[in-house]
């Protein structure tokens, strides 16, 4: 490794000067957006990539194309719809809202609401529905005498008591 | 009890999708180009790089455009049978020689023999984008008009030409 | 001859399974004592000839016998011993074999570990467990026979995947498989409870702490799952929404469901068939997740390769588990009784709101891996449900349930006033919502996302810090007040932190990590996040069977030298893949994160290179662990250990002459 080293730093001098690294993108603001915007879009030809870490060709090109759209001034939203005119809802990966997918923006909240309700309703209907039946003084000390034993959490002698 | 039973019914509704599922494509994307007019583009044709192919050209016909490479795997697969297609003159097949260097594109057709009434070279892959290429070879169906009827993903098979490429040209022809 | 014995094994194992599947179960219905005693000698049967065949697969890999298909497929004579151990599991017919030889193991362990059980719970246990094993053991000799013969035999293998030959992928899944395996046992407690129509708390006594387990290998083998992506993969993400993640997550997600459903049903004796249900449903995701994988329903970058007939037979076989056991579930559960009553508001109530919670949460994870399929099932064209749907969803649901976790432990069981609790954990909000207010100044970046992410972490510690002060301060003695908490509650509070200690993870690495991707000569520097790199080259390297370059990287901070990074670049020599191995300093604040791009053409040895700043990423991967740790402390409590189990089940005795 040090003779590596000795031979990279005799050789340091043929080089340019070493300095501070070039961000490979010519313009770094651009390719974050652009980049950003192609993490939203899937890539055709890869199992389940995106666009923004696929390395096959045609990712590639899309994200050319995509960064010269920018470059011409279109808005995110025109560069997706450029995208999706040509490959369709498929290319992206933030489905669009449509009649065919409320189910899937809204079917999760839906979700929420009916068991938050059914919960509600459950829990009210429990509690009118058992008359909760007060232990014998036998079975207590039962209790208590087994919860000593066991000398569990403070909290559960609590709770058969109460 | 009928709020019991529902887990079953839900679970049967959801085996029945994934009975269906198992004979989908998950990864075919379908087209929206379908009914649309085929996006115009000018290019210079592989054998006269001097001259220049635009679909415009070729209103008032029905015609196909073939999308390949001499690098494409399957398209080889396919050759043989566009080049049956070509002899039977049904059809014209035009090629969008996508991606390609010119020079390995004209060997391959030397080899292989040459189906195409003519193809332009897409060599940045531009077109290719416009015309939502994901894999190649595909192939476009484009009307008297100049509408996209239909597309082939992936190669042309005897198969397909006989059930679905051929019977949609017919009945563009006839109109 | 070996890979036939292991064939002839697998066979064996087939027809113990289908004794075991049938003939207890049989005897439990008729009481007969003999057909339920054979279930334990049967379990340790299965075992034997599953050890045997795994065995033999395993020995065809490490001798290179590629006349054996699945070897030639997926092992090399140049691969390591280690990865031609791992490669066993490295495809789909063998990875299937662990699967059974795993159902395997948990069998053999509930037989030993049941002693305390009545014959006809264990007959029926582990009957089910045997008709799981069938269906497994069919599948893969009618589709996927492991120790097919290839003749003539291949001169040598196709290798492993590059990407799974790294020591992450050799335990990765055989910890997920304990998971998603580990749940047929609360599948199997659960059958055999409805099979007697005897849902009692007892049923849920015994199925906690092996639900518990299970959980507990699962939380590693995703946690592993997710290291493995973040350091293999080359950019540094660790979660990507994947349908082969989301298969894991929905079970891990119910899992976790089903532990807190059964704490309320052995204690409170509540919503028995609610817990049974969710008993029934982790383990069919479990399968279903095996089915999403091996089928090609669904395309992602794990699957196996695809074929209709493995997915018509694990459908089948779906179709027969999942349905029959909700048939089952339709026929006993209405005739379950209430059990103890409880308030609307309660400790009850909390955990069985945070259940509602984290099933929505499953049920939004399912709905987004299946709505592709749903749509194009239905004629309605193709679309794609990616990362950013699911950040859309899961983060909103994920926002009541942390806040309630935070008071759930502070709740008393049966009733809870309001307004006493919110009285209670009044400073525990107010510290944690200050902190999350100004933490993200004093980190140099104010975002909402940071702040709500930060209150939720400080909530989760804040109220536990509040309910460790409750519990242990006192006017008597500290020590003793320890010693009196039981290790459950310390296993609750670890896995709590856990979820907190992930929390901040993944909203500090989102929310300041630093990215640079640039083009270096041999001497250039680039500085992020406060740290230079400085790019001394590429050399050649030779691997056991691969060849490529190592970069070398010099960190330094404030002209300091803090590390020397070695990534690679790789390219294997039998498949040709290129692979990209980064190499990472880990830190408990931070993580420093290089890998290679290209060589740039035309240069003098310069190289695109990618180099993150990843603030407390293995927080993410820390708070896992912190989970599990907490799984494991919650199962050592005496109260599942042997001896206390006598006096257990009187307690449980004269609770439910109580709750009656």
């Amino acid at each position: 490794m040090k003779r590596l080293l000795i031979l990279l730093f005799c050789l340091l001098p043929t080089f340019a000067l070493a300095g501070e690294a070039q961000d490979m993108a010519a313009d770094p603001v651009l390719e974050k957006r652009m980049i950003g915007l192609a993490e939203k879009l899937r890539c055709l030809v890869c199992q389940n990539e995106s666009l923004a870490s696929s390395h096959a060709e045609l990712a590639e090109d899309l994200r050319r194309e995509v960064r010269e759209l920018m470059q011409k001034g279109m808005s995110d939203q025109e560069i997706l719809d450029y995208l999706v005119s040509r490959y369709g809802d498929f290319v992206l990966y933030d489905p669009p809202m449509k009649k065919t997918t409320l189910v899937l923006w809204y079917g999760p909240f839906a979700l929420l609401l009916l068991g938050a309700g059914v919960l509600f309703l459950q829990l009210r209907k429990r509690k009118s529905e058992i008359a909760e039946p007060q232990l014998t003084e036998e079975q207590s000390a039962r209790a208590a005498a087994l919860l000593s034993e066991r000398q569990d959490s403070q909290t559960q002698p609590k709770d058969i008591q109460a | 009890m009928m709020r019991f039973i529902l887990p079953f019914v839900v679970f049967v509704v959801l085996a029945v999708f994934l009975f269906k599922g198992l004979n989908l494509n998950p990864r075919e994307v379908p087209s929206p180009l379908i009914g649309k007019p085929a996006p115009g583009f000018v290019l210079p044709q592989l054998h006269e790089p001097q001259q220049n192919f635009s679909p415009a050209d070729m209103k008032g016909k029905v015609w196909l455009l073939n999308v390949w490479a001499s690098w494409c795997v399957s398209c080889r697969e396919e050759h043989p049978v566009l080049m049956d297609l070509a002899q039977q003159n049904i059809v014209p097949i035009y090629g969008l020689d996508y991606k390609d260097n010119p020079v390995e594109a004209q060997r391959w057709l030397q080899r292989g023999g040459d189906p195409y009434v003519l193809s332009v070279t897409d060599t940045e892959g531009r077109i290719g984008i416009d015309y939502g290429v994901y894999g190649v070879p595909e192939t476009y169906v484009i009307d008297e008009q100049g509408v996209i009827r239909y597309k082939q993903i992936g190669p042309v098979t005897p198969d397909n030409l006989r059930e679905k490429i051929l019977p949609m040209v017919a009945e563009l022809q006839a109109k | 001859m070996i890979p036939e014995i292991g064939h002839f094994s697998l066979i064996v194992a087939l027809f113990i399974a289908v004794c075991l599947g049938v003939l207890p179960i049989i005897g439990a219905a008729r009481n007969n004592a003999v057909l339920m005693a054979i279930a334990r000698p049967l379990a340790y049967g299965q075992f034997l000839f599953l050890v045997i065949a795994l065995g033999c697969l395993t020995y065809a890999f490490v001798a290179n016998d590629f006349s054996v298909l699945y070897v030639a497929q997926h092992s090399n004579s140049q691969l390591p011993v280690i990865y031609r151990i791992s490669a066993v599991w490295g495809g789909h017919e063998g990875s299937l074999l662990l699967w059974a030889f795993i159902l395997g193991g948990w069998t053999l362990a509930v037989a030993i570990y049941s002693r305390h059980l009545p014959d006809e719970m264990v007959a029926r246990v582990l009957g089910v467990m045997g008709f799981v094993a069938i269906g497994f053991l069919l599948f893969m000799l009618l589709t996927s026979n492991p120790f097919d013969r290839l003749l003539p035999a291949a001169a040598d293998g196709r290798d492993l995947n590059p990407l799974l030959q790294d020591p992450g992928l050799v335990i990765h899944p055989p910890m997920l498989y304990m998971g998603y395996v580990g749940f047929s046992v609360a599948f199997a407690f659960a059958l055999a409870a409805l099979l007697g129509g005897k849902l009692d708390t007892t049923w849920a006594r015994w199925s906690r702490p092996w639900t518990t387990v299970a959980w507990v290998f699962m939380t590693l083998g995703i946690a592993l799952g997710s290291w493995w992506a973040y350091y293999e993969l080359g950019w540094g993400g660790w979660w990507f929404w994947d349908p082969v993640e989301n298969a894991s997550l929905m079970p891990w997600l119910l899992g976790t469901a089903l532990i807190h459903s059964l704490a309320v049903t052995e204690k409170r004796g509540a919503f028995k068939s609610w817990t049974v249900l969710l008993a029934i449903a982790a383990f069919s995701l479990s399968l279903l997740g095996t089915f999403l994988v091996r089928s090609g329903v669904l395309t992602s970058v794990h699957s196996f390769a695809a074929d209709p007939k493995r997915g018509i037979f694990i459908l089948s076989f779906l179709v027969v588990v999942i349905g029959v056991s909700l048939l089952l579930f339709a026929w006993r559960a209405p005739k379950v009784g209430l059990g103890g009553k409880f308030d609307i508001l309660s400790r009850e109530s909390l955990l069985l709101s945070n259940n509602v919670l984290l099933s929505v949460a499953a049920a939004s994870v399912f709905i987004g891996t299946l709505y592709p399929l749903f749509m194009d099932a239905l004629g309605f064209g193709k679309l794609s449900v990616g990362p950013p749907y699911f950040h859309a969803v899961f983060v909103p649901l994920m926002v009541p349930m942390i806040l309630m976790m935070g008071l759930g432990p502070l709740a008393r069981w049966k009733k809870i006033g309001g307004l006493e609790l919110a009285k209670r954990v009044r400073w525990a909000f107010l510290s944690a919502l200050l902190i999350a207010l100004l933490l993200p100044f004093a980190m140099g970046m104010w975002t909402a996302m940071i702040a709500l992410g930060l209150l939720l972490a400080f909530w989760i510690i804040a109220t536990m810090l509040l309910n460790l002060r409750e519990r242990l301060l006192g006017r008597n003695d500290f020590l003793q007040r320890v010693r009196n908490q039981s290790l459950s509650y310390y296993g609750m509070q670890l896995a709590h932190l856990g979820v907190a200690v992930f929390i901040i993870g993944v909203t500090l690495v989102k929310g300041y990590e630093t990215e640079r991707d640039v083009r270096m000569d041999i001497g250039d520097t680039v500085s992020a996040g406060g740290y230079v790199f400085r790019f001394d080259g590429v050399r050649e390297i030779e691997g056991p069977n691969y060849i490529g370059g190592r970069g070398h990287v010099t960190v330094t901070r404030n002209g300091q030298a803090v590390t020397e990074l070695y990534p690679e670049k790789r390219q294997y020599n039998v498949s040709g893949m290129p692979m990209t191995e980064a190499a990472i300093r880990t830190g408990l604040l931070r993580d420093l994160y290089v890998s290679l791009g290209e060589p740039i053409p035309g240069s003098n040895g310069a190289w695109a290179v990618r180099i993150y700043i990843k603030p407390f990423v293995d927080w993410v991967w820390a708070g896992c662990v912190l989970m599990a740790l907490g799984g494991i402390l919650a199962i050592s409590d005496r109260r599942y250990r042997i001896h206390s189990k006598r006096s257990g089940a009187q307690l449980d005795t004269a609770l439910e002459e109580k709750t009656a």
